[in-house]
């Protein structure tokens, strides 16, 4: 069945997501959430000396949004370096879901986002683990 | 029961895409009766006015129209009198005047405020905030697995040092009916006051304040089929007149001094500020549409959706209905289904026409209770019908298949 919202992309990705799961030393993580709904997405990388994305993993639970996003997120930062990152917008994260989403569900497409970005702002060279 | 579907406009409409409405969410805000959109179009129509001030002849009309609306109000509830009912925004802002206007200058260290963990957010955090305040201490009544009111421990959790108990009179996600009658008589007992939040129960059967008596009664009158942005404090006349004002300004004095003033005579103390003079005139015509419908009827259509949804949910594998069974409970059916996550089971049920509730519905202690961060609600008023259920049932397979779940 395809749908315009939960189609394939979505759906391949919210049922085998790509790295969910635990990292086992994480250069650093950050936990995002959205009380509302109770959708929560961690985000872990392993940054290299190079500052760039070694692995990037996640967990979490919540609506297939967010957990499909998070497993899209970590599947196209990986290899890239902090500042590249830096450039990587709010818009560009939404269109790589590929679905258009209303106000309320781009919370849940942007929740593993926010969790990127603020690693990528409170990144420095002791790049340190927070949640 | 097609007669009570017909008197909502907004039932007869289908969706932009043409999909036929099925609302399930009453308990969130009930939709409106013909009457009361026309009581409210009437009002502003032929006349409007400020209440309490016009000399002229509209001013005169609308102060008749808005203390006839309080004057049956009182007699739904069972007031003795018509100063009992106080005009609020709403259930919270009602709880929140008690909380501070008579906890304030009662409550003080050592008092203990019983609450449970079932409380809407409205009825909780102003009992959190007010006992921050005077020293005095909260306190919470069990629960049972079921998600009833623990009553074993009530002997242990009501005392001397209890000054007040802030119970729901029906669970906003669980449904369940809470026995107001034990309460009040163990609260009379230690001579504590009893507060009942009724904004979902006063919709769903009729109640009466002085059997069993309680002190306080909040509710809003979106929820009784009335427009939003009004609702009502009953309160007992004895601790009416003992209580300070909560709000200040306009309407609730009597004489204003340089550096003190003094308070008009209820309800008015407690009405600072300008009315929702047409909204409570036409919650005035909710209460007669109400009446005029019945609570014996509402409740028969009601409890026999419930029972109906109850057993057609349950049928469906993998899928809890958090809370009690359905003698123990008003027409909501809250459930976590564990293959689609509430927010897209509202989503996919939203495609269906079906309009339900995700989330927490302000009651995070209970759902941290029920181990879950949200959940999903479809909730009943006497013009659902069989076949809103029937569309309920198939969206939920719906969701399921569209997320290959099934």
């Amino acid at each position: 069945m395809s749908d315009e919202l939960y189609d394939e992309l979505i759906l391949d990705h919210f049922e085998s997501p790509y790295h969910r799961g635990q990292l086992e030393s994480p250069s650093c993580t950050h936990t995002e959430r959205n009380p509302l709904c109770g959708d929560r997405v961690e985000l872990q990388l392993q940054v290299d000396s190079e500052r760039r994305i070694q692995q990037a993993y996640f967990d979490g639970e919540g609506c297939a949004i967010s957990q499909a996003a998070a497993s899209i997120l970590c599947e196209h930062i990986e290899g890239k370096t902090m500042e590249e990152i830096e450039g990587f917008g709010a818009s560009e994260m939404l269109d790589l879901l590929r679905v258009r989403l209303t106000a309320t569900r781009q919370r849940c497409g942007l929740l593993g986002f926010k969790a990127l970005k603020t690693l990528v702002y409170s990144d420095d060279d002791t790049a340190g683990t927070s949640s | 029961m097609e007669t009570i579907r017909n008197d909502f406009p907004i039932l007869g409409q289908p969706l932009a895409d043409g999909t036929p409405l099925v609302y399930l969410d009453s308990a969130s805000s009930a939709q409106k009766p013909r009457v009361v959109i026309d009581a409210l179009s009437e009002c502003y129509e032929t006349y409007y006015a400020n209440a309490h001030r016009g000399v002229y002849q509209f001013g005169v009309k609308i102060d008749e129209a808005v203390e006839g609306a309080r004057e049956r109000i009182a007699r739904m509830i069972g007031a003795e009198r018509p100063e009992e009912v106080i005009f609020t925004s709403g259930t919270t802002m009602s709880i929140n005047l008690v909380a501070q206007a008579w906890g304030r200058s009662q409550l003080s260290e050592g008092d203990e405020v019983l609450v449970n963990e079932m409380e809407h957010h409205a009825n909780l955090v102003p009992w959190q905030q007010v006992t921050r305040q005077t020293g005095a201490t909260l306190r919470h009544l069990p629960l049972t697995e079921d998600g009833r009111l623990d009553l074993d421990c009530l002997d242990e959790c009501i005392g001397s040092q209890t000054r007040l108990v802030a119970v729901t009179g029906m669970s906003n996600v669980l449904g369940t009916i809470n026995p107001i009658e034990r309460l009040t008589e163990a609260a009379r007992a230690v001579g504590a006051v009893v507060l009942v939040d009724g904004a979902q129960s006063v919709p769903h059967a009729a109640v009466d304040v002085s059997n069993p008596q309680v002190d306080f009664l909040a509710f809003s009158g979106h929820k009784l089929y009335g427009p939003s942005g009004v609702g009502v404090l009953y309160g007992r006349r004895e601790w009416l007149e003992q209580m300070d004002p909560f709000l200040c300004g306009g309407n609730m004095i009597s004489e204003v001094g340089m550096t003190e003033s003094t308070w008009a005579e209820l309800p008015a103390k407690f009405e600072a500020g300008t009315l929702p003079v047409a909204q409570a005139i036409a919650l005035g015509t909710a209460v007669d549409y109400v009446n005029d419908v019945g609570f014996d009827e509402i409740g028969r259509i009601e409890q026999a959706l419930l029972a109906e949804a109850q057993q057609r949910l349950s049928e469906i594998p993998d899928l809890l209905i958090h809370g009690p069974s359905v003698e123990h409970k008003g027409a909501i059916v809250s459930f976590s289904d564990q293959r689609v996550h509430p927010h897209d089971m509202a989503e996919l049920l939203k495609r269906k026409g079906v309009a339900v509730r995700a989330g927490h519905h302000c009651t995070m202690l209970l759902h941290s209770r029920l181990g879950v961060v949200a959940t999903t609600r479809a909730s009943f008023a006497p013009y659902n019908d069989s076949s809103d259920i029937d569309v309920l049932v198939d969206g939920i397979k719906y969701a399921r298949k569209t997320l290959r779940r099934d």
